[in-house]
């Protein structure tokens, strides 16, 4: 039985990632003028200025998006974990439930909270009602508020799930651990750098890798959103592949984007585990 | 010592109130959606969207149902999911079982291959994928997702099922073995009970990722009789979004509802789960 589950991988993972290496040393289109061009496309993604663009783009997301979830996950997990005592159980299931809904949803839900035209959404109805008028705007249709938007709306969907996460790392760290720190006088900032952040470390460093892979793959949640605009404020380098295989036909350009991503992907992996291992 | 206790006092309730809020933050929109869906789309232009249906109106869900053909794509979305969800637990339990119970020659190679799948970015594969079923006939079919569906869900739930099969002692297999039992017959009686908890986790994970998946969809199906909820949700708040309100939010809570009510019966299967292959992986 492991046979048929082999080839199946192999055949829809394996042998597409060397065939877009290969597709990645040609240019144009395969049976109309694809020419072997080397590595030529490689060059040319540094003078694409939509490429370019999208890169720039994607790598300010991550800078936001990943401490931003990871960041506030453990900000909400350390409360939960303090001074919460009699509903944890409520409290870890409704963080959760961001994290089960389909991005898809979830982008057109956050789309209908920043509209302005015909009506008012969420966002700009509550600042209407509350007297800040002046602040009502169409956050989607400006490229500065868009990418604000995008990020807080995909901060909102991953705090729950690096809550959880983080929360069950701190349960796990043995009470008389921090009892002991109490007594000896340790408290508040203190008793969390020395103590309990060395306890969660791995946990940071996992919750870090998880948070990034899935931020330089951004493609769903920004396409559902912002459709990557206006203009290209909030395309991701995966956007900017998929435009350039499905829309101009350039599928062995769009390939060599797509090793970008997928060699970034494999290193900055391999860097954070690295410093994870160094530190301490 | 009552100054320190006062202390703590107040971080704890400052503490409550913070969290509190942070669970109405991360709860009201969805209960926002759930409202909306249920006022005509002229009460939008009545009343501010915070406020309250004046009276449940269910024309909305009819409408998307029928003429927003969410019928078609919730049918799809169920057929594409349970149907790659019950091959990935075949093969992936059957995989599982191989690759830690059974000794063969490249038994190391091929579990490390399959690992290194988690890892790989769809974006990788997109391209000669399409390339691929384009040539194959398969576009715009069913098969399409199902296979690429299994090929993606398998990794994980191999990782996964191999922590569970790990802890299960190996004398009972050999106890079947001496008793004359074959490999189907441990595999089927002994292992894929004691496996239960293992695979309705894994299955619960896979039903998620794979219902909630955009980008396969939305390359492989253009055809509007094939697509998924996903794409159809994308579809036709692109076409009627802005004039229809009260039906778009009718869509976006059909297309919400199957995940929810799962998570309201099986929440601590569904967070065990999800964030399993995170600790984990």
């Amino acid at each position: 039985m492991v046979l048929p589950a082999f080839l199946i991988f192999i055949g829809v993972i394996f042998v597409p990632i060397v065939w877009t290496f290969v597709y990645s040393l040609f240019s144009g289109m395969p049976g109309l003028n694809f020419t072997y061009t080397g590595f030529s496309n490689y060059i040319d993604m540094w003078s694409n200025k939509q490429t370019l663009d999208a890169i720039k783009m994607n790598w300010k997301y991550i800078a936001f998006v990943t401490p931003g979830q990871v960041g506030l996950g453990l900000l909400v997990s350390l409360m939960m974990y303090f001074s919460v005592k009699k509903y944890k159980t409520l409290a870890r299931t409704i963080v959760f439930i961001p994290t089960i809904l389909p991005t898809v949803a979830v982008a057109q839900m956050f789309a209908k909270m920043y509209e302005m035209v015909p009506n008012y959404g969420l966002i700009n109805a509550i600042l209407d009602a509350v007297g800040l008028e002046k602040w009502v705007q169409p956050f989607l249709g400006q490229s500065n508020t868009a990418f604000g938007a995008l990020v807080v709306m995909d901060i909102w969907t991953a705090i729950g799930f690096y809550t959880v996460i983080i929360y069950g790392a701190l349960v796990d760290i043995p009470s008389e651990l921090l009892e002991a720190a109490r007594i000896d006088g340790a408290s508040g900032i203190k008793l969390f750098t020395k103590i309990v952040l060395p306890m969660i470390k791995t946990i940071m460093i996992t919750c870090m890798v998880f948070s990034f892979t899935g931020t330089i793959k951004l493609y769903e949640s920004a396409t559902a959103l912002t459709k990557g605009g206006p203009g290209n404020a909030t395309t991701s380098m995966t956007m900017n592949m998929y435009q350039n295989a499905f829309l101009f036909d350039q599928y062995g350009y769009a390939s060599a984007v797509a090793i970008l991503i997928l060699v970034q992907c494999l290193l900055v992996t391999f860097v954070i585990n690295r410093l994870g291992k160094e530190k301490y | 010592m009552g100054k320190e206790k006062k202390a703590k006092n107040i971080f704890s309730i400052v503490g409550k109130i913070f969290i509190v809020l942070f669970l109405i933050v991360e709860i009201y929109p969805v209960f926002w959606i759930l409202m909306s869906s249920l006022k005509p789309t002229q009460e939008f232009n009545l009343t501010p969207s915070y406020a309250l249906p004046v009276k449940p109106y269910f024309q909305n869900y009819a409408k998307a149902w029928i003429q927003g053909k969410m019928n078609i794509y919730f049918g799809n979305s169920a057929i594409v999911t349970i149907v790659s969800l019950f091959f990935i637990v075949l093969l992936g339990t059957t995989s599982a079982f191989a690759l830690t119970k059974m000794r063969w020659n490249l038994r190391d190679k091929v579990m490390k291959i399959f690992l290194s799948g988690i890892m790989i970015p769809t974006a990788v594969v997109l391209i000669p994928l399409y390339s691929m079923y384009h040539g194959l006939g398969l576009l715009n079919t069913r098969l399409s997702l199902i296979l690429t569906y299994i090929a993606f869900g398998l990794p994980l739930t191999i990782f996964l099922l191999r922590g569970y099969l790990v802890s299960l002692p190996d004398d009972m297999i050999e106890a079947a073995v001496i008793d004359g039992a074959s490999i189907y017959q441990i595999f089927t009686r002994i292992m894929f009970p004691l496996m239960k908890t293992g695979i309705v986790t894994v299955g619960v994970i896979q039903f998620y990722f794979r219902w909630n998946d955009l980008i396969f969809s939305m390359t492989f199906i253009s055809d509007t009789k094939m697509k998924t909820v996903q794409t159809g949700l994308l579809y036709f708040s692109d076409m009627y979004g802005n004039r229809d309100w009260g039906a778009i939010f009718a869509c976006i809570a059909i297309s919400v509802l199957p995940t929810l009510i799962i998570y309201i019966f099986m929440n601590k299967m569904v967070i065990e789960g999800m964030t399993s292959g995170a600790i984990k992986g």
